[in-house]
């Protein structure tokens, strides 16, 4: 085992597939000499030099539809947009064009491409460069979406997602870039569609990702205390979903809580509680809760971003409530 | 620049196979046949013509929504193109695309498109793969005069022009977008002056006149090849149908259709070649007789096709998971 953190993780997926593959290279804002906004790509550039680790313009549109015709000609391209929520300035090359194409073609034509999304709140980034867009990209059909909490996960999610003939949409935490986890020597890919239970519990199950897995455990800790045993499951990959995991574990608990930082009207964890209401509604003996973000754009100010964002006190009044 | 009869024979082919394939469509349209959008290219064959004949088989192009004309001067098969018209099981797309989304990969048509614009980042992320790859392919991008006004002109052009991208923009201006004339949606004549912003040759040619765009095609393909760089060809034509079948077209001027009638580019054609005795008018009509044979092998060959199975509507979604269908 050694210590990575969640940033290096991200990079270590790449740059195994880099020397592996030669297809596969990296292009978006900042990520060559400057290393990448959050200092993801650094190194890489000197690397694997220009060619592979490409900086554009500041130009969404043309990043995502560059890689869009790149994976249509036979290439792996890795976009990155700087923060996800430029990505609505590339929506239509990512919901029209990647996610749609194969399919529009009768399945003639393979997308293989990986768009990294900074997300998320935490750092006074305000309304503009904090969000949680999940839900917009796991209900386009044709793509696939990924969310890693820790190094470990971040490294064995990117080499499935480079490997995945389709567009994969990897979404980061940017609270968790600095973040360190134990990683083994020679991490294996992780395939898409299988969640990694963290925490073994029999009482209520929290299904959450991302950032939100550390307050949930943080939750079971406090709530551990109080006698209530939590399972924590994190999904790792949003679409394909492991409905196996969830499902399981609500048999086991029959209480469930959804974690995610997303504003919480048409959130994607109003899509997991309609899934569980649909599959285990007669397993559930109270109502299934989500914890969110309020339904506001993120503000600036700290107190009041803190008081938007969820946290693990949020988790546990959550939990309460159920007994 | 000196054209083969060869040349000039397989371009006046591919023109009269566009339009004799959109009128047997637009007839067809007319009896319910089948359904949905169709956006004509009756008018503007020279265009498609020209450029694909100045490609390679093995380089590419990004379509539009009009996008029948780049696909047949491309290499499509007539059969399958009709048969995705009336959304049967041997259409390109197996039914699932329709007249707006017709692609062949193994021809190199990455696709029509039914998003106005949606081209320009496209056909500038073909050309990077190819530039990374370092073959010496090209990728047209086919676009009309309205689609100037979307940013992904800008960033396409941008980001082509900066990392000298094998791309040719070919802007087939008709003068319309959708129902909003030339100067109603920009303030500019030729969108060829366009290129100045991007450091790039911009050339504005008579896009009736198939040699022009031939010619012009041909020129920025070679720059192209030689790692120079994208070219931005305006080909001034007109689409002599509305912007859709159904459209009634009030917003034409009165005896404008007419005038555009008199520049057909395909008696045009006819006309140079019987004068320089490319073809003679009994070869002429032959060859006309095997090209409506041909379309009517396409008619033949959609309608006795299946429609697809409904099982395959989950099917194609991704390379490798098929949700779940419907019990019914």
């Amino acid at each position: 085992m050694r210590e990575l953190t969640y940033g290096q993780g991200i990079k270590e997926g790449m740059r195994i597939k880099m020397l592996e593959n030669p297809d596969v290279f990296i292009f978006g804002e900042d990520v060559g000499l400057f290393g990448g906004c959050f200092g993801v790509t650094a190194g890489l550039f000197e690397e694997f030099g220009e060619k592979r680790v490409r900086d554009t313009p500041i130009s969404e549109g043309a990043i995502i539809g560059a890689a869009v015709g790149a994976a249509a000609v036979g290439l792996r391209p890795i976009p990155e947009l700087m923060f996800v929520d430029f990505a609505t300035v590339g929506m239509d090359q990512l919901v029209n064009q990647a996610a749609k194409m194969r399919y529009m073609f009768g399945g003639k034509l393979k997308l293989p491409m990986v768009v990294r999304l900074p997300s998320g709140g935490g750092v006074a980034a305000a309304a503009q460069h904090s969000q949680s867009l999940e839900a917009w990209f796991t209900h386009v059909p044709g793509l696939k979406v990924v969310y890693p909490s820790n190094a470990q996960d971040a490294i064995g999610l990117m080499l499935t997602a480079i490997d995945d003939d389709n567009p994969v949409i990897y979404l980061e935490n940017k609270t968790l870039y600095a973040v360190a986890g134990q990683v083994e020597d020679e991490v294996k890919p992780i395939p898409l569609g299988k969640a990694n239970i963290k925490r073994e519990g029999s009482d209520v199950t929290i299904i959450t990702y991302g950032k939100q897995v550390y307050d949930s455990l943080k939750a079971a800790e406090i709530l551990e205390k109080d006698g209530i045993d939590v399972e924590v499951i994190d999904l790792r990959s949003l679409y394909p979903l492991d409905t196996e995991a969830i499902f399981e574990s609500v048999k086991k608990t029959h209480k469930v809580v959804i974690v995610s930082e997303e504003a919480k009207r048409g959130s994607y964890a109003g899509e997991l509680a309609a899934i569980i209401a649909d599959e285990c509604f007669y397993e559930c003996d109270a109502p299934i809760k989500r914890v969110c973000a309020l339904n506001t754009p993120i503000p600036f100010s700290g107190n009041l971003e803190a008081y938007v964002l969820p946290n693990a006190d949020d988790v546990v009044q959550a939990i309460k409530s159920l007994f | 620049m000196k054209i083969s009869n060869e040349t000039i024979i397989e371009m006046y082919e591919k023109m009269v196979k566009i339009r004799k394939f959109e009128n047997r469509a637009l007839n067809l349209f007319a009896e319910g046949q089948f359904g949905g959008f169709v956006h004509l290219y009756i008018g503007e064959e020279a265009v498609a013509t020209g450029v694909c004949e100045g490609l390679r088989e093995d380089d590419f192009i990004t379509s539009t929504h009009r996008g029948h004309g780049h696909i047949i001067a491309k290499g499509g098969d007539l059969k399958y193109m009709m048969a995705e018209l009336y959304g049967k099981d041997t259409g390109y797309c197996k039914g699932k695309g329709g007249s707006m989304h017709i692609a062949d990969a193994t021809k190199g048509i990455l696709g029509a498109n039914g998003i106005v614009g949606a081209g320009h980042n496209i056909a500038t992320g073909a050309a990077l793969g190819i530039q990374y790859k370092g073959t010496d392919q090209v990728c047209a991008c086919f676009f009309g005069d309205a689609s100037t006004n979307q940013s992904t002109f800008h960033e396409g052009l941008n980001l082509a022009s900066t990392w000298k991208l094998p791309v040719v923009f070919v802007c087939e201006n008709n003068g319309y977008g959708i129902s909003v004339s030339q100067a109603r949606h920009q303030n500019i004549t030729d969108i060829s002056q366009r290129a100045v912003s991007y450091n790039i040759p911009g050339i504005t040619v008579d896009g009736n006149d198939v040699f022009a765009v031939y010619e012009a095609v041909s020129e920025a393909v070679a720059r192209a090849r030689k790692g120079q760089g994208p070219t931005l060809i305006e080909c001034k034509t007109y689409r002599w149908r509305g912007h859709f079948e159904g459209d009634p077209t009030v917003y034409r001027p009165e005896g404008e259709l007419e005038q555009w009638k008199k520049k057909d580019p395909i008696p045009r054609l006819e006309k140079y070649m019987l004068e320089n005795q490319v073809m003679t008018q009994d070869e002429i009509d032959k060859l006309n007789a095997k090209i409506d044979a041909l379309v009517e092998e396409a008619v033949d060959f959609a309608q006795a096709s299946k429609f697809p199975d409904v099982s395959s509507a989950v099917e194609d979604v991704y390379t490798d998971i098929v949700e779940e269908g419907r019990s019914r």
